[in-house]
């Protein structure tokens, strides 16, 4: 009896299961191939941009000055109109007026259209690009190209990423721009960020864990900590361009100080986007901070209530030196999302075009990853390699700030 | 006499309280420094309520003056089709329209991809994949936006045309800008999926297995369920932090407002207006200025009710297993 009922419902399970393990492997091999192309997509990602930051580029000066000089009379001695002939040849109509309106070309001696001509049209101009893509596996045809298009061009393989960008400041010319400014511009802005957000950030996790009761007020302050972690980017800069930018002008301008800050920025200085950037970090490193303050055990607390120790001796001496390393490491993490924050410091009024450095708090700014954007935005190629090599710049500083934190996690961290 | 002793008592314990006067003028004074600190402490903590009074009290009073506006109504705001300042045009539609486009895009690809990802990792992966995956991801979180919309314009939507064709594909255009967008938020709802996964206890997965269950079964039938409130959460968070995101659609989705469905269409998203617009010169006191501050606010509460909801479901949905 027992048997029969057994036996039918036996052969259907076994009917089943060679399905039902194909349809498992299946489902396997789907999970597998997406994290596949989780991975494929952070590799893209870097390939990407190494694209751009290496390549080909043609380099080319329009006015060959060697074989002008050749034509007989040296050009240093051709007269003045013949110079400004072929300085106008040889640069676009905009910037030949714009040199015009500097200074009239009628006011300028011989020798001063010689040295014009020389800066204008002598440098070598890259006129066009290829990718590291192309220029690896695509030779022959870059190669091609190059000698139809432009067959008094040099080919050269150019890094866009090296010494000079690092360390010259913005231009408008593609071969002299580099991103000093920007670096500077971002190192003063977290550096406001973190003498702002480091205290009150602390302060706030001390108070929620060790002082705070329970109580609505608390409670309160809590969920909103939590809601403020979600709110986009962008609101925070809307709130720094209304609070910091427009009704703080006096403080954030430096003219309440007396600071002879750039009279231009009225508001829109680096003191209000490393304000505005602290507001926006401020509830990730309180959460932060207090997940390593609850990490401290309640008895360290007690042996020190025990010894007479009041509430602030406890937590200086006892909970925030075991709590530090946890506490700096979410602030290195939170200090590198704000690094390569972008939206809320173009709202806040990030200047489009400097090239003076900073100075101090009260001068007009821009940051690494709004020259990324500035670049990124323009339709030329030549502004997207420059933007390649400025994200390769931003990831590895972001990387070694990362890599900073884990390493201080894993050296100081201490289980109980 | 009896009296007398209690004098007597009384002046010795006069007598001892001078004795201990020290120390107590001590704890006094560490007393007040305590209050101090805690005062600094409490207002710390208070700072974030300031931030959120801060941003209610700018987003509202700015959209005030902008519904206040002759030029506005705030009917025409929600339901006209077209927004063009120049001509007195204030309809959020298209923002609105191409912000879901782009969040929609997202989804498509972060949810997918992301669970399957968390449930890798949590079910199948071993413990050496996971260490190698799990920092990977976090790189993949760690990239700063703009580097996605560098990505979105330079790699994304040459693919796209390439695929479709240059005549259907714009060079700015909402499908790249969401797909891209979905590879950002997909570490999110991965790490957020797998916390909530990792939380259902092993004696579940044992019992399934017991009773003869596939590793399929158990993950899709089992824990999976277990863990459907965390999973709901993640999404919910994941949706927000699309609808928020700025860069990638400011790079790639395209300038200027677009009612369009067309995800191959330039549209420009609610964030990308703000940013486009405040990156220029921008005067104050102008509606131009104003109705920036009306989009915010319907991002803020937009992006405000779905991490409520999110923080809700949690709250309420949330099995508890001992």
């Amino acid at each position: 009896m027992e048997t029969q009922i057994r036996e039918p419902s036996h052969e259907s399970f076994r009917a089943n299961l060679p399905r039902r393990h194909v349809v498992s492997k299946i489902w396997r091999a789907v999970f597998r191939v997406s994290t596949v192309v989780g991975i494929v997509a952070l590799i893209l990602l870097i390939l990407n941009i190494c694209n751009r930051s290496f390549g080909y580029v043609a380099v080319e000066s329009p006015f060959n000055l060697e074989s002008q000089s050749l034509q007989g009379v040296p050009l240093e001695e051709l007269p003045k109109e013949e110079l400004l002939a072929l300085l106008e040849e040889n640069v676009s109509r905009g910037t030949f007026r714009r040199l015009d309106r500097e200074k009239p070309f009628e006011q300028r001696s011989q020798e001063e259209v010689y040295v014009l001509l020389i800066a204008e049209v002598g440098e070598p101009k890259i006129v066009k690009t290829w990718t590291l893509y192309e220029s690896l596996f695509q030779r022959a045809r870059v190669f091609a190209q190059a000698q139809e298009e432009f067959p008094d061009a040099e080919l050269r393989f150019r890094s866009w990423i090296n010494w000079d960008f690092i360390t010259s400041q913005l231009s408008s010319e593609v071969e002299k721009a580099g991103i000093r400014t920007a670096i500077l511009g971002s190192l003063w802005t977290i550096a406001i960020t973190i003498l702002v957000a480091f205290p009150l950030g602390v302060g706030a996790a001390v108070y929620l864990e060790e002082y705070a009761g329970d109580n609505p007020i608390n409670r309160l302050i809590q969920t909103n900590i939590n809601n403020l972690a979600g709110v986009p980017s962008i609101i925070y800069g809307m709130l720094g361009l209304a609070i910091f930018v427009r009704s703080l002008a006096a403080i954030t301008s430096g003219a309440a100080f007396g600071a002879n800050g750039d009279t231009a920025a009225n508001g829109r200085t680096i003191l209000s986007a490393g304000l505005t950037l602290a507001l926006l970090v401020l509830p990730l490193l309180i959460i932060n901070a207090q997940e390593s303050i609850r990490a401290v055990p309640n008895s360290l607390r007690q042996a020190s209530y025990a010894l007479g120790a009041t509430k602030l001796q406890t937590v200086l001496a006892h909970v925030l030196p075991n709590a530090i390393p946890g506490i700096l490491t979410g602030t290195i993490l939170s200090i590198s999302r704000a690094f390569g924050e972008t939206a809320p410091l173009v709202v806040v009024g990030a200047a489009t075009y400097i090239t003076l450095d900073p100075s101090g708090p009260f001068s007009r700014f821009t940051t690494l990853p709004i020259q990324i954007y500035q670049w990124t935005s323009r339709p030329q190629d030549e502004y997207r390699h420059l933007a390649g090599a400025a994200i390769l710049v931003l990831l590895i500083l972001l990387l070694s700030l990362n890599a900073f934190a884990i390493i201080l996690r894993n050296r100081y961290s201490r289980r109980f | 006499m009896e009296i007398q002793i209690d004098r007597e008592l009384n002046s010795q314990a006069d007598v001892s309280g001078a004795h201990l006067k020290e120390p107590l003028d001590l704890r006094r004074r560490a007393r007040l420094l305590e209050t101090l600190i805690e005062s600094w402490l409490f207002f710390s903590g208070a700072i974030s309520i300031l931030t959120t009074m801060g941003i209610v009290y700018v987003l509202g009073r700015e959209s005030l003056l902008f519904f206040a506006s002759k030029q506005v109504s705030l009917l025409e705001f929600f339901t006209k089709t077209q927004w063009q300042p120049q001509i007195g045009h204030f309809g959020i539609l298209p923002l609105l329209n191409a912000t879901l486009l782009t969040t929609f895009f997202a989804m498509l690809i972060a949810i997918p991809l992301g669970m399957s990802v968390a449930i890798y990792l949590s079910e199948y992966a071993s413990m050496r994949t996971r260490n190698l995956i799990k920092p990977i991801l976090e790189i993949l979180a760690g990239v700063p936006t703009v580097v996605y919309g560098y990505f979105a314009l330079t790699f994304m939507t040459p693919l796209l045309r390439t695929i479709f064709g240059d005549n259907i594909v714009q060079i700015y255009n909402t499908a790249s800008a969401g797909i891209v967008m979905g590879i950002l938020i997909l570490p999110l709802i991965t790490s957020m999926s797998e916390d909530a996964l990792s939380a259902v206890p092993r004696s579940l997965r044992e019992a399934a297995y017991a009773m003869g269950a596939t590793r399929l079964e158990v993950g899709i039938k089992i824990v999976v369920p277990a863990a459907l409130s965390g999973i709901a959460a993640a999404v919910i968070v994941g949706i927000s932090r699309a609808v928020g995101e700025t860069m990638i659609v400011a790079l790639a989705a395209g300038a200027g407002p677009n009612f369009t469905f067309n995800p191959f269409e330039a549209a420009e998203t609610m964030t990308g207006h703000i940013v486009r617009i405040s990156g220029g010169d921008i005067s104050y006191a102008t509606i131009d200025y104003n109705s920036l501050f009306a989009i915010a606010l319907v991002l803020f509460f937009m992006t405000l009710s779905l991490n409520l909801i999110s923080q809700r479901i949690v709250r309420h949905f949330r099995e508890v297993y001992e």
